[in-house]
């Protein structure tokens, strides 16, 4: 494993919190568990802070995070930060009126879904997940997001699986990570 | 039991919760008035407010775990995890928690579920709590000293218990 910020004493007791497990949910994934993460309160703990060190008293109003696991890391961060959370969501869950935006999957295609109203035009945004693969669902957080005006600052994601190469997906938005798996 | 029978009488901060919660009329289906804990999650200052209750509750009373129910269980679960000291625990939809699970069924307002715990999480005698954003008929849970919810239907004041465990609730549905 590479560590995106390497000299954070913190980094290393977070990747080691997670637990990798083999062909989960077909074969041949390696899935990175983050739910072991979760049960070692100093290492979920920092990693919310680390997030929060960085995005404080930068001027962030919207904190959205993808279902589900970025509904664990993105309301913590949000509420230290002092930003609304916005939930994004899979279809037909949010009970307003929604916009969405679809997007492509290894077969087929899924849609993401926001509610009208949730952000303002000239906000300043951060998009959460536990984790970027392909890049495919938070391209379309992002896209979603600017498409109501809101500037997307940066993606942040606990852990990256850089060989997937999802941060170029991201296109002009910068993504930060603190574990790099390869 | 809901909060303003605890010592939360004329707290303030119930208020601004209850005005937050959004209400959406025939949401799944006819004759549901659905509570919208989104636009609490768009006031900073509310949804401070439903977490900095929680933790007063239960920083003192020694729970080690707490148990989200996805996925807006995760949203109030997490920071009061977080801030209690205590570990968190996502109660997961079918297939989506890798290793070895356990599971049970239960009964919706509106369906039926199945919940997933990861084997082995939590040790036997720790004290946890459950939260969900709300309450409407009953669940279960092992070693639950109490379930926290946001909202709960009036029929749970007083000293009420979902499967033998105490319920602790903010604010009752708005029309």
């Amino acid at each position: 494993m590479a560590f995106e910020d390497g000299t954070d004493p913190r980094i290393p007791k977070i990747a080691s919190a997670i637990r990798v497990i083999p062909n989960f949910p077909k074969p041949g994934i390696m899935f990175q568990d983050i739910t072991t993460l979760l049960l070692d309160t100093q290492a979920f703990k920092d990693t919310i802070d680390l997030f929060v060190e960085r995005y404080k008293g930068k001027d962030i109003s919207v904190v959205a995070g993808v279902e589900a696991r970025g509904f664990i890391f993105g309301p913590p961060i949000a509420l230290a930060i002092g930003a609304k959370f916005v939930p994004m969501r899979k279809p037909k869950k949010l009970p307003g009126e929604v916009i969405s935006e679809e997007y492509s999957l290894e077969y087929g295609t899924d849609k993401i879904e926001m509610h009208v109203g949730a952000v303002q035009p000239g906000e300043r945004a951060l998009v959460i997940d536990d984790l970027i693969a392909t890049g495919g669902t938070l391209c379309a957080a992002i896209r979603l997001l600017e498409r109501v005006g809101v500037k997307v600052v940066e993606c942040a994601c606990v852990i990256e699986l850089a060989e997937l190469k999802g941060r170029e997906k991201l296109g002009e938005t910068p993504l930060f990570v603190l574990v790099s798996s390869t | 039991m809901f909060a303003v029978e605890n010592g939360l009488q004329g707290d303030p901060r119930l208020e601004a919760i209850s005005d937050a919660i959004r209400v959406i009329p025939h949401f799944p289906k006819t004759g549901i008035m659905f509570q919208d804990i989104t636009t609490l999650l768009l006031d900073p200052k509310a949804f401070k407010h439903v977490v900095d209750i929680f933790v007063d509750r239960y920083r003192h009373m020694n729970i080690s775990v707490v148990a989200g129910v996805e996925a807006r269980g995760f949203i109030f679960g997490a920071p009061i995890a977080l801030a209690i000291g205590a570990k968190f625990l996502p109660l997961r939809k079918p297939g989506k928690l890798p290793g070895r699970v356990i599971c049970e069924e239960y009964e919706l307002e509106y369906g039926r579920d199945r919940l997933e715990m990861q084997m082995d999480a939590v040790k036997r005698g720790e004290r946890s709590i459950v939260t969900d954003d709300l309450v409407a008929t009953e669940r279960a849970g092992a070693h639950v000293v109490e379930c926290a919810c946001v909202v709960g239907l009036p029929k749970f004041k007083g000293p009420c218990r979902l499967n033998g465990k105490p319920l602790y609730v903010l604010v009752e549905p708005r029309d």
